[in-house]
């Protein structure tokens, strides 16, 4: 019931706006369906299923809106809900940033749903989940992790005849792996649309072997160093930037992309020129929806070019604001890199630090983006293109503007959480102190 | 995290906001439908349908909590209401134990036949998982308490005041901030209520009624030509209170270089200082590194607490059960039980307590059933106790849990989360004024600003609102680019004084988060102004 194709979210979607007698109607529909597994100390903790599905209405006479919610969708109460909105709507206050609808759009299709992720059970992800305890019970270690999948539609519908429809599919699968006496410790995360691509045991051997390797680890004094940022450290660090790409924040003087003086950084060299970063709703190995919640068509942006802004997001009222076209933000980031491993960078290295994963990242300075947080779950000293021994965890303050601007080198991007990002091989990044946590 | 998305919403229009962002907290309504309620004697029939359905399926124990959660935020910024948004999440999620595995499942289709679906899923949930589940789950006994109620001692219903009432206050907010130099300024009202009821195969049937609130704003001052920018925030705490706490009180109200506020907040007088501040910070020395004697206020010594305090004593973390997201800690079991481990000097003293009267924390019972208590966590800088749940109780040689789990809806499974967790005050007459007098070089610190700690809760960084300098014993000029880095027996070690219970106050977490799914709760922390000795301050000025 939850997950409805197009054709049924449609019908749906007409029938409400042919209820509407506001200046104008938006209807949003969406429905999710999933399940998970927790685990800990080698042994399920928590587990659960669940599904939803909702209708939203907004309806709007002049610049005041109102919006209700519903999950019946019966006749008589998709009457009412939208009765409600327009109620709401005459009682709201006037926002004079309100953007009347967009007309019909066009969209390419996207490729974010998979049958086998949809199809998945408790008991698919029980057996998923035991093929990890499998390896952490064979080598004495414990584990504590989390599987989760999801199936959701969304469609939104307005009264000058948009309409939109995406349904997608998500597997998500991390795991931490300890030693026994606490003092080694692995980590993997790992996400797809595609239950196929999704390999818990290969996974977990990953978190395993980190577990081992990590035992034992020696201190080294906190300073600048060399570091290779697996592409789950630099996703940590980077995914902080992204949302200050918003040329709203920047025009108005309070993000890192505001000019000295007013404006904007559009169009300055602000990283190296090795930096290129845009998104891609199409690619391949990272779809997301071609829409957006406005209903603005997502396309390919660029958004760091050899080291230059190329682009800044512009909500449509910003973007009317400042007479030029919205661009929508797209989570889905790729930063490009080479052809080089991680292995690779490890061995073009005289001496260096290589970071599994990040930790508690917050911002310190939004002025310069300045973040700090700690390295987690794998750190380990590099001398002459190998690893010689497991570092203590330290706690780093740096700024990933500065860090983008020390790249010695970039490997091939992988998919990390919702990005594809490489590993990275970055001069000069600040560690500031020691941890004694592992 | 909830709460992000909610801050985020800066910019957008109403109609979008709500749709995209609000559904997160539940279904937008009417603000008249937020004060309906649901008979108890209808919950406690529709209970009685889970907990038949979860046993007649082979469930050894079953609970079921039948919630209606209300949220209503109303944001503006500048001059401009942002949003108004009533919303309210009904549903019904049954947990269970089968096979000797926890089972749980959820939904929003509250009649009969949806409920007794539910129930069967979540047998069937924890049935899969007992194939690969290792030692049975142990409970700890919990006697039934039959038919019985609880609610959040309060004057004033927040939804039932006036929707135009607080966008006046805000806008009000909003212009003194503007008066007094603000380039920008958000100001937003959060409020909550949780109308839970939580039945069991243990024979408890208990409804309650429970409030929070929330007032709080940014100031942004921008200087064009330095193309520098300053914030600073309000030093309004949330409370689990009514909408009293919006009327200020003298005798609620604390002296000093700014303002702070005990059970009553004056939001018009906070932001007005707040513009000052942030214009000063602007132009504020950026602070020499080294180590500095630190006066920690209250509205920033809550943070400090719950990362360094409240985290590390949750037994789930020691436990490992957190070990893939929140991570672990470092006061293992062997520390707790030589009972001789000195978390911290003997000034410090910490209690948990989730009876604390306007605590964020505050409730009867837990979401498993369990009557609320108090209890030391740290007694003369001992580690004495951690914080428990039925299903651990055992662990640490309890004969009863400690009443600590939570959900933030019917549609999340309950765990363990913090209880309030305060520091006392001392015992011996001290004011602030009287703690500054005697530092030679320090910085007061109020408001809670940045904060990062490891895994395990050793290494922390902590920044704050304003830093003002304190030489030989008097406040010289404010701060910028204020850090401190410590490991948290080495702080709270180096604490040589606590202010007396004339100064303390609560501050708290609005939005704390913990578990996958990542779960929010609310917590306070209680403490007077407090000084430590000796810690490492680094200077965060960078350019880009």
């Amino acid at each position: 019931m939850a997950i409805l194709s197009k054709e049924e979210a449609q019908a749906i979607l007409k029938k409400v706006i042919s209820y509407s007698k506001a200046d104008a109607c938006e209807v949003n529909l969406n429905g999710s369906d999933g399940g998970n597994i927790r685990y800990a100390r080698n042994a399920v903790s928590t587990a659960g299923q669940i599904s939803v599905m909702s209708l939203g209405v907004s309806s709007t006479f002049g610049k005041k809106t109102g919006t209700a919610t519903i999950n019946e969708f019966d006749d008589a109460s998709l009457q009412k809900v939208v009765q409600r909105a327009e109620e709401l709507a005459r009682l709201a206050p006037e926002n004079p940033e309100y953007m009347p609808p967009l007309g019909p759009q066009t969209y390419t299709e996207s490729a974010t749903f998979n049958a086998a992720t949809a199809a998945m059970t408790p008991d698919t992800r029980a057996e998923m989940v035991g093929k990890s305890l499998s390896v952490s019970k064979a080598a004495n270690l414990e584990a504590a992790g989390f599987l989760e999948n999801s199936t959701r539609f969304n469609a939104m519908m307005n009264s000058k005849g948009l309409f939109a429809y995406n349904k997608g599919t998500d597997v998500s699968f991390s795991v931490t792996v300890r030693n026994q006496d606490g003092t080694g410790s692995g980590y993997v995360d790992q996400s797809f649309n595609n239950l196929d691509k999704m390999d818990t045991l290969a996974l977990s051997k990953i978190a395993a072997s980190k577990a081992t390797k990590s035992a034992g680890a020696k201190a080294i004094e906190p300073g600048k160093y060399t570091v290779i940022l697996e592409p789950l450290a630099a996703s940590d660090i980077l995914s902080n930037m992204f949302r200050g790409f918003d040329a709203r924040s920047a025009d108005e003087g309070r993000s890192f992309m505001s000019k000295k003086g007013g404006g904007t950084r559009l169009g300055e060299q602000l990283f190296s020129e090795n930096v290129n970063i845009y998104s891609d709703p199409l690619n391949p190995e990272l779809p997301s929806s071609t829409w957006d919640g406005d209903g603005l068509p997502v396309k390919r942006t660029q958004w760091v070019q050899n080291g230059v802004v190329k682009n800044l997001s512009y909500s449509r009222y910003w973007a009317a604001q400042k007479g030029v076209q919205p661009i929508p933000f797209n989570r889905s980031i790729v930063i490009e890199g080479g052809s080089q491993s991680l292995e690779d960078l490890i061995k073009s290295t005289e001496k260096g630090i290589l970071v599994t994963r990040f930790w508690y990242i917050r911002s310190v300075d939004p002025q310069t983006l300045l973040l700090t947080g700690l390295t987690r779950d794998g750190t380990f000293y590099i001398e002459n293109g190998e690893i010689k021994f497991p570092l203590k965890n330290f706690r780093f303050n740096e700024s990933p503007v500065i860090m983008l601007n020390n790249v010695e080198a970039l490997g091939k991007p992988v998919r990390t959480g919702s990005g594809m990002i490489p590993p990275m091989k970055i001069r000069d990044f600040t560690f500031t102190s020691l941890s004694d946590a592992v | 995290m909830k709460r992000k998305d909610f801050i985020k919403l800066s910019g957008m229009g109403l109609g979008a906001m709500l749709l995209q962002n609000l559904t997160a907290y539940g279904t937008p309504i009417d603000p008249l439908q937020a004060l309906d309620r649901v008979d108890p004697k209808v919950k406690k029939e529709l209970a009685d349908v889970a907990l038949n359905a979860a046993k007649s399926k082979g469930a050894s124990y079953a609970d079921v909590r039948i919630g209606r959660y209300l949220n209503q935020f109303v944001s503006t910024r500048e001059k401009r209401v942002q949003g108004v948004a009533n919303t309210e999440s009904y549903g019904i999620g049954i947990r269970v134990i089968a096979n000797g595995c926890w089972g749980f499942a959820a939904t929003n289709n509250v009649s009969r036949d949806g409920i007794a679906k539910a129930a069967e899923e979540a047998v069937a949930v924890a049935k899969a998982n007992a194939k690969i589940q290792g030692e049975p789950v142990k409970l700890a006994p919990q006697k039934g308490y039959g038919e019985v109620s609880w609610k959040t001692p309060l004057e004033i219903n927040s939804f039932e005041v006036p929707v135009k009432e607080k966008v006046d206050l805000l806008l009000n907010v909003n212009d003194i901030a503007l008066q007094n130099g603000a380039s920008f300024v958000n100001s937003v009202i959060f409020a909550v209520n949780e109308q839970k009821y939580f039945a069991s195969t243990d024979g408890s049937y208990i409804d309650q009624d429970v409030h929070r609130i929330y007032p709080s704003f940014t100031v942004t001052r921008i200087d064009r030509t330095s193309g520098k920018f300053q914030t600073r925030t309000s030093l309004s705490s949330p409370m689990g209170m009514g909408y009293e706490y919006m009327h200020p009180k003298a005798s609620e109200k604390v002296e000093g270089i700014i303002p702070r506020y005990k059970a009553r907040y004056d939001i018009l007088e906070d932001v007005k200082f707040a513009a000052l501040n942030a214009a000063e910070k602007v132009k504020a020395k950026t602070v020499e590194p080294g180590k500095y004697d630190l006066v920690l206020d209250p509205s920033h010594l809550w943070l400090t607490i719950h990362e360094s305090v409240g985290h590390p004593t949750e037994l789930d973390r020691v436990l490992g059960y957190e070990a893939n997201y929140a991570g672990t800690s470092f006061l293992t079991l062997d520390k707790w039980k030589s009972k001789k481990f000195q978390f911290g000097s003997n000034k410090v003293n910490v209690v948990a307590d989730k009876t604390q009267v306007g605590s964020l924390g505050a409730v009867g019972y837990d979401d498993e059933g369990v009557k609320c208590k108090k209890w030391d966590i740290i007694k003369d800088g001992v580690l004495v106790n951690y914080q428990a749940i039925r299903d651990q109780a055992h662990i640490i040689g309890l004969e009863e849990s400690q009443g600590c789990c939570y959900a933030q809806g019917w549609d999340d499974v309950q765990f363990q989360r913090m209880p309030n967790v305060s520091l006392q005050p001392g015992t011996a007459k001290l004011s602030v004024d009287d703690m500054i007098k005697d530092v030679e070089k320090g910085i007061y610190i109020n408001g809670n600003g940045s904060f990062s700690i490891d895994q395990q809760r050793y290494n922390f960084q902590f920044g704050g609102q304003t830093f003002h300098e304190i030489k030989n014993g008097k406040i010289v000029g404010m701060l910028n680019d204020v850090a401190y880095q410590a490991n948290t027996q080495e702080f709270w070690n180096s604490c040589t004084a606590v202010c007396d219970a004339s100064d303390y106050r609560l501050g708290g977490s609005f939005n704390d988060g913990k578990g996958q799914p990542s779960q929010s709760s609310a917590v306070s922390h209680g403490s007077a102004t407090t000084r430590f000795n000796g810690i490492n301050v680094i200077n965060t000025a960078r350019k880009i």
